[in-house]
């Protein structure tokens, strides 16, 4: 009688056996379907562009397929993981960074659109050891629970306070001829296109109103 | 996403030129709403010009007494601009009430009017959608419609326009600027510029293939009180279930302009002469031709009683 190791081995050669013998037969096929639309897609798509952008205030230069978007061009060429890719569709906000001093959600633009631009992530705003006060007060008041929406929250909070500064109305804004106040309404509303599914909205709205210097 | 080729244009007349050369291309500006659908393949150009570089990023004055506002303006540019807000306060509500403040940084003025529908069956590529596939049918109708039109809609389609701004653009009877392919520019004033979706519900412009925005005009400042007022699931960050964009006299005469409702910012000019009479007669008259189906007849009520909240703002 077999022991059950025994089984185990036979069990494991079975299933590497048949995996190789499916990956023999279906080669063949595969490669030819494939060899003329590679070809094909190379003839007709000028496939890369390159795109030099200012991240963290170092120049960077990148070749890329003109289809990154600037989430991927930071992720996955640059490295820069802090930004986070939520849905991918401009819903969660997760992907915020801040582009020329705007935030933008940086899933829904492409890299090769940014030629020349400044562009801040999480990792520019401040570093463990030397945090920003965004940093810090989303830290200080829990401004989270999982932390996923939390890098978009703090590129969106920061950018939020420079457009209340500088006069941007919001939604709530009551009066459109004067300049906006820093109210609690008034960041809830412009915190809007952040969602946290942890749902840490009162920390993260206390922690914007100790930056910009009032109580919640 | 699919393959494309990428051209950065220089001037306007280059890029409808260029768009007319290149076989299933498409201008890019904010890039939010065309890159969502492309992940999607529900676009699948082949050529993408961004329009970025064209100096249309400004606006200014007109000889008029109006403004001209260029078709790259960010949404949060022209909401936040004194003369918009002064004069135009419909606008930079309407603009205020859509997206997310990010969207808003990226969002430009020719991007936001030719947004395409949220209808989820579009969004859908397992779904039948005329707009989307023409000739395959029409998933919403008989599907789930809470959303869609109740008015001007088709046997083909019952998308809604999902715009806020284009519905304060229609109250304040805006022109879009072009410029066509072989460089010959017109001006479209924005009661023409949407279509009913009829039979082909992919055509939604009166746009030709090729043409260019290059700006939106708006005349004279007409006073008034104006009044955006958006009904939307959420308190924030939501399209309109129903919206009322009102530009009101002091002697109760003006304009309305509803959205949500149709597939187009939906005005009926001869019901505004109700306006003095009250929400209900001027409901009754631009919502004549209604014809929801059994999940959107709320919003019949619904604007009816947005109007009137709207009415009431504006006299107090
Ligand atoms: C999560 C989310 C929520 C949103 N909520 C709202 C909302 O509540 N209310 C609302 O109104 N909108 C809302 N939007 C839509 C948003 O307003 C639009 O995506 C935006 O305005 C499109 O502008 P854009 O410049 O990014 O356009 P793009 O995506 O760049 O282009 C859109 C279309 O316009 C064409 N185009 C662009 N520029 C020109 C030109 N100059 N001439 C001719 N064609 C041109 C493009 O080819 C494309 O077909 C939302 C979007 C998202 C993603
Ligand atoms: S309503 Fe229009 S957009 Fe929606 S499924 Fe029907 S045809 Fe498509």
């Amino acid at each position: 009688m077999k022991s059950p190791s025994d089984f185990e081995l036979s069990r494991r050669k079975l299933l590497a056996g048949s995996a190789a013998s499916i990956a023999l037969t279906a080669a063949p096929s595969i490669v030819n379907a494939q060899v003329p639309a590679v070809e094909a897609a190379v003839a007709d798509v000028s496939a890369v562009w390159k795109v030099s952008l200012t991240v963290n205030g170092a120049a960077r230069g990148l070749t890329l397929d003109p289809r990154t978007t600037l989430l991927d061009a930071l992720r996955e060429h640059l490295h820069l993981t802090g930004t986070k890719k939520g849905c991918d569709h401009g819903q969660c906000g997760a992907c915020t960074v801040i582009v020329g001093g705007r935030r933008i959600n940086s899933c829904m633009t492409l890299a090769v659109m940014h030629e020349g631009e400044r562009i801040t992530t999480i990792e520019g705003l401040g570093t463990p050891e030397n945090m920003h006060p965004m940093q810090a007060a989303f830290v200080k008041h829990d401004g989270y629970q999982c932390g996923y929406c939390t890098p978009g929250q703090i590129c969106s909070a920061v950018a939020v306070l420079d457009e209340i500064k500088a006069g941007i109305p919001s939604h709530v804004t009551t009066d459109l001829k004067a300049p906006p106040q820093l109210s609690n309404p008034e960041l809830r509303e412009r915190m809007s296109g952040n969602i946290c599914r942890c749902g840490a909205y009162s920390n993260i709205a206390e922690a914007i109103s100790e930056v910009a210097g009032r109580p919640a | 996403m699919r393959s494309f080729t990428y051209e950065r244009a220089r001037t306007p007349a280059e890029a409808a030129a260029s768009a007319m050369r290149k076989p299933d291309a498409k201008f890019i500006a904010g890039g939010t709403n065309l890159l969502d659908l492309m992940k999607l393949e529900i676009e699948t150009p082949a050529h993408l010009i961004d329009v970025n570089g064209l100096a249309l990023d400004k606006i200014e004055s007109t000889q008029e007494g109006g403004l001209r506002i260029g078709a790259l303006v960010r949404n949060t540019d022209l909401a936040a601009d004194a003369r918009v807000r002064r004069d135009y306060g419909v606008l930079s509500r309407a603009l205020l009430a859509g997206a997310s403040g990010q969207l808003r940084n990226m969002a430009t003025t020719a991007g936001n009017l030719l947004q395409r529908t949220r209808c989820p069956y579009f969004y859908d590529t397992n779904q039948s959608c005329n707009k989307r596939k023409p000739g395959s049918g029409c998933a919403a109708i008989g599907g789930f419609s809470r959303q869609h039109a109740v008015v001007g809609a088709s046997e083909a389609c019952i998308a809604t326009h999902p715009s806020d701004m284009a519905v304060a653009m229609r109250a304040l009877d805006a022109t879009v600027e072009t410029v066509q392919p072989d460089g010959a520019t017109r001006t479209i004033p924005i009661a023409e510029f949407y279509r009913l979706p009829g039979d082909t519900p992919h055509i939604e412009t009166t746009l030709m293939p090729g043409e260019l925005i290059t700006a939106v005009t708006l005349p004279k400042p007409v006073g008034g009180k104006q009044i955006y007022r958006k009904v939307r699931d959420r308190a924030s960050y939501a399209f309109a279930l129903v919206s009322v964009a009102a530009i009101v006299q002091r002697d109760g005469t003006g304009r309305v302009a509803l959205g949500g409702v149709a597939h187009k910012p939906w005005r009926v000019e001869a019901a505004e002469t109700q306006m003095p009479r009250g929400a209900k007669a001027v409901a009754a008259q631009l919502l004549a031709d209604a014809r929801p189906t059994r999940e959107n007849a709320f919003k019949l009520a619904l604007a009816e009683r947005t109007l009137g909240a709207v009415l009431a703002e504006a006299k107090g």
